[in-house]
């Protein structure tokens, strides 16, 4: 078994799989890539470093199970609730004047974020008029996602967050639960469009008056951050809005110029025009 | 490389560690300029005012993504994140699976910063009534730096700085005083 992998080894890796697939993950933060892809190895039972090489570029399967490894898909709904609350009394009031309100929630993971997000708009009146594109680098992440199936598990959480969010309604009017499981309502996916989309190699494809993407740039290294926000500048409307993380800033980043803060605390942020 | 013996110190704690890190931060001189890196078990998603509690003698900052570790001052793990250290000194944040039922998880700081640091680290466990913290104690301690556990004896729950113990002999234990005197010792 392969009990550490050394920073040439980790490059050799990453070559084979960008030559192959083109996935790139070379500039993604190395301490917590390293650490998953460890953690990958702990489970795969490999030989050494050259069967992990063998094994990835003849074993499509086997790189599929690498990439969901590797790539964090850990989300909530109502995530950070006073991150919610201010989008709900301070960002939807201003989307609101767009006859069609444009999001883009880059790096959906499972959906958690999105639902949450179309959550708001239908109470607000705005879902029937916005377009939700949610993407992810990651078609087993999105395929779930699509299906608007949760563990009921997790339910009892989210309506917490949900309430905390200053959600008035009936938390549990939006999904339907059966045993372990429970389905969201058609109603809120049918506003969402799930498409695959890599931010560390595609472009930008539509121009949005919201992007979202919370929790993402964290597995990025500094280089890479710096071109996903430009790709975010060019992806949003004069004077649209970014949401981040609320540990992610635009601080250090090369374009932090180019927008003004909305919520310092929530990283919110506003294109200038 | 500097000539000092550590140029970090990470503390690990989780029930019970707060009166110890409170005694262990409050003893410190003003001028202890090794980055000291608080790992503490929190409550998700409820605002905590622990880095109010403890800003006593310093300001307690608690990083956001790559924001670079900076001499002198003292930091504390988000809420909900692993903290990670990557090798230009910069802090990173992961928000996978929970480790040892904990985010952050002591464990995943520890050893990542044995990873960077080598033996130029110092890992500090407390207090605490699970394991998380005894593997990367361990990694920081292979990695050729030390390692210091809370005397059991003196900890309210004992289970982590007992798996401590127990998973490395070269452990050295103290009571919290000693602890206090100890990292006051490295000063130069």
């Amino acid at each position: 078994m392969i009990s550490d992998i050394s920073k040439d080894e980790l490059q050799s890796v990453l070559d084979v799989i960008k030559a192959q697939y083109g996935y790139d993950f070379s500039d993604y933060a190395s301490a917590s890539l390293k650490r998953r892809v460890l953690r990958f190895l702990q489970s795969a039972s490999l030989k050494d470093i050259a069967e992990f090489r063998y094994r990835l570029s003849n074993d499509s399967a086997f790189f599929s199970w690498f990439v969901q490894s590797v790539t964090v898909n850990v989300t909530e709904m109502f995530r950070d609730p006073q991150f919610y609350k201010t989008m709900r009394e301070t960002v939807l009031p201003k989307l609101a004047s767009y006859p069609v309100i444009k999001i883009w929630h880059a790096g959906c993971s499972t959906g958690e974020e999105v639902y949450s997000m179309a959550i708001m708009l239908h109470e607000q009146g705005l879902l029937k008029r916005s377009r939700v594109y949610a993407t992810d680098i990651n078609p087993a992440n999105l395929e779930r996602a699509m299906s608007g199936i949760m563990s009921t598990s997790q339910m009892k959480d989210y309506t917490q967050n949900y309430i905390q969010s200053g959600g008035m309604e009936d938390f549990s009017s939006y999904y339907t639960a059966r045993y372990d499981n429970a389905i969201l309502n058609s109603e809120l996916r049918k506003s969402i469009i799930f498409s695959q989309h890599n931010l560390v190699t595609d472009a930008a494809f539509n121009e949005f008056h919201l992007v979202c993407c919370r929790n993402v740039l964290i597995y990025f290294n500094r280089t890479l951050q710096n071109r996903v926000m430009q790709l975010f500048h060019d992806s949003l409307a004069p004077l649209g809005y970014l949401a981040l993380g609320i540990k992610e800033s635009l601080l250090f980043s090369d374009i932090r110029d180019k927008f003004e803060s909305v919520s310092m605390l929530n990283k919110i942020y506003r294109r200038h025009r | 490389m500097s000539s000092r013996p550590f140029d970090i110190v990470v503390i690990g704690g989780s029930a019970g560690s707060l009166s110890v890190i409170i005694t262990v931060v409050n003893s410190m001189p003003k001028n202890f300029c090794v980055p000291v890196v608080l790992v503490v078990h929190r409550m998700r998603n409820v605002r905590s005012e622990m880095n109010n509690i403890l800003s006593v003698n310093k300001p307690i900052i608690e990083p956001e993504d790559k924001e670079q570790i900076k001499e002198c001052c003292m930091y504390l793990a988000p809420q909900n994140y692993h903290l990670l250290v990557e090798e230009d000194y910069s802090f990173s944040l992961d928000y996978s699976e929970a480790v040892n039922f904990s985010r952050p998880s002591i464990d995943v700081t520890f050893s990542n910063v044995a990873d960077v640091y080598g033996e130029k680290a110092l890992g500090i466990l407390l207090s605490g009534a699970n394991k998380d913290g005894a593997r990367g104690l361990c990694d920081i301690i292979d990695a050729g730096g030390k390692g210091i556990v809370q005397n059991p004896d003196t900890a309210e729950y004992s289970a982590m700085p007992s798996a401590g113990i127990e998973y490395n002999k070269r452990v050295m234990i103290m009571k919290p005083e000693e602890i206090a005197a100890y990292i006051n010792s490295i000063i130069i």
